[in-house]
């Protein structure tokens, strides 16, 4: 129980000026790091993976399953959770033992990254630092959008989900994967449902992508390249004639933080050959 | 002479072995208390813990209580070991009533539905409460979910009890099958559930679904705890009927009980305590099934000293689970769930295998 917040009296550690921060969510935590606070964080949650030091930090669990009391353990100062933590109940608790708590709300669209940074920013007390890096956060997403706004095609895209067991989930309406997609210039393939279900091969396959997109870990978990475009409903789409596939890192893709301009670019490169950086 | 051939003697030294580990099972009880509500993530000095206690309990000065420690001690821990407690005890006894009912070894709450009925109350809850929350009061969504899973738990219970009554009587094999349909059927009610929700959703539904005593409130506990409490005291209490019933229905008519009245408080019983359990835990596996078999092992089938010894044991064992559970990852927590049947599937096995071919159910 070493770092823990407690001192030798007892009392609570809340009052002392040194920043204890436990950020829960990936791009929350990513925010952290960019705004340059990162030497206050005493923990994170499993989600935040990037950067690599933040992997090296004590790990609190999976962002929905959160407890109450190692938390409190921790003795924050400031509590950062991304809109969907919880459960709700372990978050009153924390709430009910004093711990500063700040929810941090998570829109995917570029308007979203910026009042992210801004209310993580405003948490640690960095309003300015967080105003101006929102502001070219937006500068960003303006750029890209002229950018994108050049090329003449508007390709399909059909984002792959795998879980590790049964058919892959596609990305339907309302997930961060349409939002990249929309970003950098592409068609969200699929807009029949909202959220993520599992892959119907007849509903791809009339869908007819012209790009698969796939995370790393689904691009490994579907077996590679071969595999991927070699599943009969896949094959039968012009991403599979093509040999169409698109792979990127999980959280730079869907993250919706400081770097995802950076992933923005990075796809509408990959969608569109005609495009001149 | 040799003095195991005089049954005064064999059954006093017996009585007296009994009482013995009773006792023994209490003190274990008793300690296993204290370890848990004084160990866990926040370090809070033992003489700190009687402090807040005691202030607590109006014994001291109430400076002793609003602090970090108080709030962890009295507002997540205490809560939360109660809840193990009290829902150990219930699954354990309901395991071992339920099995002395039906003559039946694998006999326990989630054979009559009660389990896999509130799990799809639950899931329900969970993939379709946060639209339907829109028409309830505020706050209600905290409670939507235990209440959904204990009225799905009695709901399946009840169904599985009306198809095994025919003219008055209750097969206790068609009450066993019909467990076993409804518990298919909940299957794939939860997994069509699973198929709508979204993956937040499927997330929730999962860590419900391998339990945990976490997020425990005294809001949350205070209106469960008698529906736990209750019924375990009044299936302890069944021991007589119990014991006939172990020398088959027939004889237990002929020894004067109404055969189909306690079959029919056991069940009812036997649901109430496990269904209000799992409504605040979620589904913890082998408790009900194992902590039974373990002390027939020990001291033998006769329900007087069995059914409070599974009352003991089943709190013992449930609050060493969460202890574990809480405490071995930190700081995040493992699902209970995962820890107890990681423990009870292995050892119910070596159980199995040891007492293959002796006959001894």
């Amino acid at each position: 129980m070493s770092g823990a917040g407690w001192t030798d009296d007892g009392a609570d550690s809340t009052g002392s000026d040194v920043a204890r921060i436990v950020s829960i969510g990936g791009s929350v935590t990513e925010i952290v790091y960019a705004l340059g606070a990162e030497d206050g964080l005493v923990a994170v949650d499993s989600t935040s993976l990037y950067p690599q030091s933040a992997q090296d930090l004590p790990d609190v669990g999976y962002m929905r399953q959160l407890a109450a009391e190692p938390i409190l353990a921790l003795g924050p100062t400031l509590l950062l959770a991304v809109d969907d933590a919880g459960p709700p109940t372990v978050l009153d608790q924390l709430r009910e033992a004093g711990t500063p708590l700040v929810v941090v709300p998570d829109e995917p669209s570029p308007e979203g990254v910026a009042e992210k940074v801004r209310v993580v920013a405003n948490a640690l007390g960095m309003e300015g630092e967080g105003a101006t890096m929102a502001e070219r956060l937006t500068a960003d997403f303006a750029a890209l959008r002229d950018w994108v706004a050049t090329t003449k095609t508007k390709p399909k895209v059909l984002f792959l989900l795998s879980v590790g067991n049964g058919a892959p989930l596609a990305a339907g309406r309302e997930t961060s994967a349409a939002g990249i997609i929309e970003l950098a210039g592409g068609a969200n393939a699929i807009d029949g449902f909202e959220g993520y279900e599992p892959l119907s091969p007849e509903a791809t396959v009339t869908a007819a992508p012209d790009v698969v997109l796939v995370t790393g870990r689904t691009f490994d978990l579907l077996g590679g390249q071969e595999a991927i475009l070699s599943r009969p409903e896949i094959a039968a789409t012009p991403a599979g004639q093509n040999g169409d596939i698109v792979v990127m890192d999980g959280l730079l893709l869907l993250g919706f933080g400081p770097r995802t301009p950076e992933a923005a670019r990075e796809l509408a490169l990959a969608l569109h050959p005609d495009l001149q950086e | 002479m040799n003095i195991a051939h005089d049954p005064v003697a064999a059954s006093t030294r017996r009585r007296r072995r009994v009482g013995v580990f009773l006792a023994v099972l209490g003190v274990a009880l008793l300690l296993t208390i204290v370890v848990a509500a004084g160990y866990g993530a926040v370090a809070i000095p033992p003489e700190r813990v009687v402090a807040i206690l005691a202030g607590w309990l109006g014994f001291a000065s109430a400076s002793e209580t609003g602090d970090t420690d108080s709030i962890v001690l009295l507002a997540i821990r205490l809560p939360r070991v109660c809840l193990g407690l009290l829902a150990g005890a219930a699954l354990a006894v309901a395991g071992a009533a339920l099995q002395g009912l039906f003559r039946n070894p694998l006999a326990d709450p989630g054979l009559i539905g009660v389990s896999s009925g509130a799990a799809v109350a639950a899931a329900a809850a969970i993939v379709l409460g946060g639209s339907a929350v829109a028409f309830l009061p505020a706050g209600s969504l905290t409670y939507l979910i235990p209440v959904a899973a204990f009225a799905g738990g009695l709901i399946i219970t009840f169904v599985v009890y009306r198809i095994a009554s025919r003219d008055g009587r209750t097969e206790v094999a068609t009450l066993l099958l019909a467990g076993i349909a409804l518990n298919a059927i909940s299957g794939a009610g939860i997994g069509l559930l699973i198929f709508l929700s979204d993956d937040q959703q499927l997330r929730d539904l999962n860590f419900w679904l391998l339990g945990s005593l976490g997020g425990v409130t005294w809001e949350r506990l205070l209106p469960a705890a008698p529906l736990m409490l209750v019924p375990t005291i009044l299936l302890a209490m069944l021991w007589r009927h119990l014991n006939a019933f172990l020398l088959g229905e027939t004889e237990a008519l002929h020894l004067g009980f109404d055969v189909e009245r306690t079959k029919r408080w056991i069940v009812v019983l036997a649901a109430l305590a496990a269904g209000s359990s799992v409504a605040l835990t979620g589904i913890i596996g082998f408790v009900g099934l194992v902590v039974p078999h373990l002390i027939r092992l020990v001291i033998g089938p006769d329900h007087r000293s069995l059914l409070p010894a599974s009352v003991l044991l089943g709190a013992i064992l449930l609050l060493l689970a969460d202890l574990l559970a809480r405490t071995i990852v930190l700081p995040a927590e493992l699902p209970i769930g995962i820890l107890t049947s990681l423990i009870g599937g292995p050892f119910f096995l070596w159980l199995l295998v040891r007492r293959r071919g002796m006959g001894m159910w």
